[in-house]
């Protein structure tokens, strides 16, 4: 791995008028690596997430994703706000997947994938579909690609979201409670094709309830609450045995 | 309300009730055999004899108000036929289908800015369409329109140059914009207020989720907007905008107020001043208002259709309980199948 970490926050802090949600977050995540958030509520843990792709603003510290400064431009010192049009370009390079998959529905899975490559990197429509077939393919969905949204269950319609934010040739992912809106039975698919994604040496952020898989494809597991990051380190270690009262009540309920 | 020949809905429905009192006794509360299944349920309808009554009388009243109507000598019938098809009258009613046509595309795109427009971050921007629509949804849009005929006398040229120099170049207003062009301006501006509105909610009634997701892909504002909000918005502006469609085929007759009288309305009041005979001529206009609203409506219906792709269950056959009573078709009405409003997850 080389010495430039993927995301490095130095005390990030970020504020929605008078409520303080996140307090001075300081960690990194290295290249390759997996890194689950987990958290009761309110914790803050998707508005980091969200801050790391520049979908929310940091008020305070810094942020840099792959080395280089997110959501602003630093010249001379200073920090310069970025134009819409470079902070799309930086996100390009960042996927995300959401709770509620956020699919487009007036588009087919197929079309779904092919959109952002075609507009955005303007790939050519048969490329664009040769990759979106194989990312559909990846995620066990090859004979779905003509199908709308609203005829895939919950479990199928993230997995589209994920080959969707592949489709970009992300160097990270990001995942905001993918499960979260997942029947029980529909869980264990979309965790298999992010155990798939982890193994194949992508970086990820993953917020997420889901313990087992924590433990299982972490490297860091953070435990943040009331804006803070509480304890962070090995999963099996954390979860085996919290250091921080915090985290022994948390995780006595969820466990 | 019961009805006297069919009694209350019996209980026994079928000779065959046997799985049901009997087979309860010893089958267990939950059962986990799928194949003991209870048989389906044969009520007798619900019978609706007032309906019928009040279907018959109004067929009756309607039956006699046509015999009526036809032998009457005021409705000019014979004019009627003799000026549906006239040629005045038909360069007219197309006239006035290009009045719609034209003020509905300009207010349509003029609606789409000012909404976006109304949205923007940048509050001149949102300040400038406000005052906008202030303005001509504050004010008639007949007193609109005479106003727009008074053009030409407020500014009686048109100058391009450097304010408070001489100008580079000068038109007289008269020569380069002619009556009908007003009238499509004077009805365009005044439309694309409310069709502003009606995009606007159509914006705001898609999910924030989309907004983010295409954001997270690394889509512009501009690529959002026009690949992944408003094909979704347009679910909803579709309906109201057939609407304004239909309603703005009718404004049309208002431009008599610039005055522009090549349109069906005004066509048809010339020659019935000719001719002392303003009702067969008003029958006529109507007739072919009809036509094109009738024809709009029809379109709206595919349009819809179209646009509430991959919201689910557009297949869905209408079922037939509301026809079963009476061959009263006039409760029926397809177009009413708006597309629920329903929540994908």
């Amino acid at each position: 791995m080389t010495d430039v970490p993927m995301v490095r926050a130095e005390r990030v802090s970020k504020s929605f008028g008078s409520n303080q949600v996140l307090k001075s977050i300081s960690l990194e995540v290295k290249k390759g690596e997996v890194l689950c958030l987990v958290g009761p509520s309110g914790s803050g843990k998707s508005t980091f997430l969200r801050c790391i792709n520049h979908l929310e603003q940091v008020n305070a510290g810094r942020l840099t994703v792959d080395g280089v400064v997110v959501g602003y431009e630093e010249r001379d010192g200073l920090l310069y706000e970025l134009k819409p049009k470079v902070a799309a370009k930086q996100r390009q390079d960042i996927g995300m997947v959401f709770q509620r998959f956020n699919l487009f529905p007036h588009m087919t899975a197929l079309e779904n994938i092919i959109e952002a490559p075609m507009l955005v990197k303007k790939v050519s429509k048969a490329d664009a579909t040769a990759r979106a077939l194989e990312l559909l393919d990846r995620v066990g969905l090859a004979e779905k690609a003509d199908a709308y949204p609203a005829h895939l269950s919950g479990g199928q319609q993230q997995r589209v979201a994920i080959a969707r934010a592949l489709a970009m040739d992300p160097k990270l992912m990001l995942f905001d409670e993918p499960t979260s809106a997942l029947d029980p039975e529909l869980v264990g698919e979309v965790l298999e094709v992010m155990k798939d994604l982890a193994k194949s040496g992508m970086t990820m952020i993953v917020v997420t309830h889901e313990m087992g898989f924590a433990r299982e494809v972490a490297d860091t597991l953070v435990f943040m609450d009331g804006g803070v990051v509480v304890e962070a380190g090995d999963p099996t270690e954390v979860l085996t045995n919290p250091q921080r009262q915090r985290t022994q009540a948390f995780l006595s309920k969820v466990l | 309300m019961s009805s006297p020949d069919g009694g209350r809905p019996a209980k026994e429905t079928s000779p065959g009730g046997v799985g049901r009192s009997r087979g309860r006794s010893h089958l267990p509360a939950t059962s986990t055999n799928p194949e003991d299944q209870a048989e389906a349920i044969q009520a007798i309808k619900l019978r609706h004899p007032w309906r019928n009554i009040f279907a018959g009388v109004l067929v009756v009243a309607v039956v006699l108000f046509i015999l009526d109507a036809a032998q009457r000598e005021a409705y000019g019938w014979d004019n009627f036929a003799k000026y549906v098809f006239d040629q005045r009258i038909s360069q007219a009613a197309l006239n006035t289908v290009l009045l719609t046509i034209y003020s509905m595309v300009i207010a349509i795109i003029l609606g789409i800015t000012l909404a976006v427009m109304r949205l923007s971050n940048n509050p001149v921007v949102r300040g400038v369409a406000w005052l906008y629509l202030w303005i001509f949804r504050g004010t008639p849009v007949y007193v609109q329109l005479v106003f727009w005929g008074l053009f030409a006398t407020i500014y009686s040229t048109i100058d391009v140059g450097i304010p408070f120099m001489e100008p580079w170049v000068s038109w007289q207003t008269d020569d380069v914009i002619d009556v009908f062009w007003l009238a499509v301006i004077g009805l365009a501006l005044n439309e694309s207020a409310y069709m502003a509105e009606i995009v606007r909610a159509g914006i705001l009634s898609v999910d924030k989720g989309q907004d983010e997701a295409a954001t997270a892909l690394g889509m512009s504002w501009l690529q959002t907007m026009r690949r992944v909000v408003i094909p979704q918005a347009m679910r909803i502006i579709i309906p109201p905008t057939g609407n304004e469609v239909i309603s703005m085929l009718k404004t049309t007759s208002l431009v008599t107020a610039i005055p522009y009288s090549f349109d069906l309305y005004g066509r048809q009041r010339d020659i019935a001043s000719v001719i002392f005979d303003p009702i067969p001529l008003l029958l006529v206009a109507c007739a072919w208002y009809l036509l094109f609203t009738s024809l709009l409506m029809v379109g709206q219906y595919f349009l819809e259709k179209r646009f509430s792709r991959g919201v689910g269950h557009a297949v869905e056959k209408k079922s037939t309980n509301t026809t079963e009573t009476a061959a009263v078709p006039t409760t029926v009405n397809p177009a009413q199948k708006a597309p629920e409003g329903d929540e994908h997850q």
